[in-house]
């Protein structure tokens, strides 16, 4: 059983392009993700909650100034990004990059290759991927097309979906895959997460400003994420009240 | 009608002029970017540096080759390999075929005619269908600073069909021409790959003359040297032609790596495509690409695009992209250009990465995608895996670290 585990994380933003020392944005993060768990974070834009993901996926903008990241047990913090990935962690990004010049199969190939240690197939894998596209209703022309490039918003969600499913990492971080979405997108978004869910050993971190992704992806944790850390935990019903009250009550209580 | 475009692309560039003179517009007929050349190097003056034609090029890196303070005596190789029914030649500088199809029209390659003391050249007969390509390699075996000049004609006869592999190896400061007549009808491919060592300066002019429904494809790929320069232009000696100039380069730290591309389309109903694509990386690495076309009024229903694509794939490097359109006659089926400068950033590597993929393999895959349909267009397979090795061999030179283009959100 796969677990991912974060105790006292401490992050700071590098901001010497700007001359200035580094921002600290995670003040102690602890969270603990088991297989077969979906926790929700949730919190007000600048809390830090994109911060956190981006942490343990290792964008180098960020260091780590405290704390541990484990991965049953081994220490994700000295893994480089591709390390990272291959040890089961899987990041769907806001703002999925657009690279020029490399094909969407070349580029989910090679992928694949990278994470499972062999290349994929060949009998099954062509397969495979329109199976994955079809199932989030994106045209399998988009195999041949540069990654992300040109991609509408909607179309780069659906990609990082299609990315999720093919390499199934054993714990899934989605930094706000919900936005910018309109509601048909949505559910296709949501309907491919709740396909990786449905498999044994699989942890999903889920972040969102909004509660509306939350009606088709069912949280079994929700956080409440305010200045940096952990502000309130509870089950799916917070959700609920975070979506009537706001999150005033917790900015002001922390500034 | 008469429309000059100028834009420049530059990356990391300090300031530069405009180009001053080539926005200006004018009915006269004669391109303003080409004037007429002449035999005579003293109807060339030494360039200083601030001349269009010279602006980006480093002349204190041309070994003196620019102002005659050279020295001669540069040692090299030239080995021909032909299918039997082409002839090849080592002919004096009396020889009347030579310059009949060009005349040089920079300082340089004045200098080179001037300078060179036997030229080669290779004759396809009428109608001939080679069955495999004309294999030219050529050594520099030189160790200093002494230059060699050289001369080459390539004649391909009507309704022949001919493939020129040129190979540049070794160290050498040369500077040379090549005229290329490509008879009517005929069509030749033309591939010179500049491979050179590290220390080698290679200035060269090469001019096509592509006969009535001919077709020309040259394929300049340019790897090694501390200076390269390749002036590559091309006209028509009647209708109906057309010329696909395709281009592949990738600068190291401290390279320089000029092309300058020149399309006089004097005839109408021709056509012609430039394709160029780069790499750059490490400190100084700097390319540079000029592309010319000029649309004299007498073309009509001609055709024509222009292209050039820049990936930078670390900090310190600099790519100067320059497409100058000058037209003459409205009446034409089009003429365009495009010129971008891609940058393979810490954004993308981040990304690549996030999926396994480790940095190595990360750049790999982008450098190959964005060579990969220029290698095969040039559709020479004697030598598509070879282009092939020797992106992956720059790739294992590789230095410096993705560029920083901001952090994620």
């Amino acid at each position: 059983m796969s677990i991912l585990e974060i105790r006292d994380l401490h992050v700071s933003v590098d901001a010497s392009d700007r001359g200035d020392e580094p921002i600290p944005i995670l003040n102690g993060v602890d969270l603990t993700i088991k297989a077969g768990q979906t926790h929700a974070i949730m919190g007000p834009n600048g809390s830090g909650k994109s911060t956190l993901a981006y942490s343990i996926a290792g964008h180098p903008k960020y260091q780590v100034t405290a704390g541990t990241v484990t991965l049953d047990g081994a220490d994700v913090l000295s893994m480089s990004v591709d390390e990272r990935a291959r040890a089961g962690l899987f990041l769907a990004m806001q703002y999925p990059v657009e690279v020029p010049g490399v094909s969407v199969s070349n580029f989910l190939r090679t992928a694949k290759t990278a994470i499972d240690g062999q290349p994929p197939k060949l009998r099954t894998w062509v397969k495979d991927v329109n199976t994955a596209m079809e199932r989030v209703k994106m045209d399998t022309a988009f195999s041949t097309r540069s990654v992300n490039e040109g991609f509408s918003g909607g179309e780069k969600k659906r990609h990082e979906i299609v990315q999720l499913e093919v390499l199934n990492p054993k714990v899934a971080i989605l930094d706000e895959t919900d936005s910018g979405l309109d509601i048909d997108a949505l559910k296709v978004v949501a309907g491919g997460v709740n396909r990786f869910r449905e498999q044994e050993d699989r942890g999903v971190l889920l972040i969102t400003h909004y509660t509306r992704i939350l009606r088709y992806i069912k949280p079994d944790f929700v956080h409440v994420f305010v200045g940096g850390r952990i502000a309130e935990e509870g089950g799916p019903e917070l959700a609920d009240r975070l979506e009537a009250e706001g999150y005033d009550r917790y900015v002001a209580a922390a500034s | 009608m008469s429309v000059t475009q100028d834009s420049h692309d530059s990356q990391d560039s300090t300031d530069k002029p405009a180009v001053a003179g080539a926005v200006e517009t004018s009915t006269k007929l004669a391109s303003h970017l080409h004037p007429a050349g002449s035999f005579d190097l003293a109807d060339h003056p030494v360039p200083n540096g601030r001349e269009e034609v010279w602006r980006f090029t480093p002349l204190k890196r041309l070994r003196g080759l620019h102002d005659g303070t050279f020295t001669e005596g540069g040692k090299g190789s030239v080995e021909i390999d032909a299918p039997g029914e082409v002839t090849v030649e080592r002919v004096g500088r009396d020889d009347p075929r030579l310059g009949t199809v060009y005349t040089p029209n920079d300082r340089v390659s004045a200098q080179a005619w001037q300078s060179f003391e036997q030229a080669r050249v290779i004759s396809v007969p009428a109608e001939a269908e080679l069955e495999r390509p004309i294999l030219v390699n050529v050594t520099g075996e030189g160790t200093g600073p002494d230059a060699t000049f050289h001369h080459l004609l390539v004649d391909v006869g009507a309704h022949a069909r001919a493939t020129v592999v040129v190979r540049h190896q070794g160290h050498a400061v040369r500077a040379g021409n090549t005229e290329i007549r490509v008879g009517d009808g005929a069509n030749l491919t033309f591939v010179s790959v500049q491979d050179w060592d590290d220390d080698a300066v290679h200035l060269a002019h090469l001019h096509a003359e592509v006969g009535r429904d001919a077709s020309y494809r040259q394929a300049l790929v340019s790897i090694g040297g501390d200076l390269v320069r390749i002036s590559s232009s091309v006209e028509y000696a009647g209708p109906g032609g057309e010329a696909e100039l395709l281009g592949l380069y990738f600068a190291d730290a401290g390279q320089h790596l000029e092309h300058r591309l020149f399309v006089d389309h004097n005839a109408p109903k021709t056509r012609s495509n430039v394709d160029y694509k780069g790499a750059l990386q490490g400190q100084g690495a700097h390319s540079v690409w000029i592309g010319d076309v000029l649309i004299r009024q007498v073309a009509e229903g001609i055709e024509t695009y222009e292209s050039n694509r820049n990936l930078v794939l670390t900090d310190g490097c600099q790519a100067d992209s320059v497409p100058n359109l000058e037209i003459e006659t409205g009446e034409i089926e089009g003429a365009g250009h495009a010129s971008t400068t891609g940058r393979f950033d810490d954004q993308q590597l981040f990304y690549l990465q996030s999926r396994g993929i480790d940095a190595d393999e990360a750049r790999r895959l982008v450098v190959h995608g964005f060579f990969a349909d220029i290698i095969r267009r040039i559709g020479v397979t004697e030598i598509r895996d070879e282009l092939m090795r020797t992106v992956e061999g720059e790739l294992e030179r590789s230095v410096g670290t993705p560029l920083a283009s901001g952090g994620a959100r």
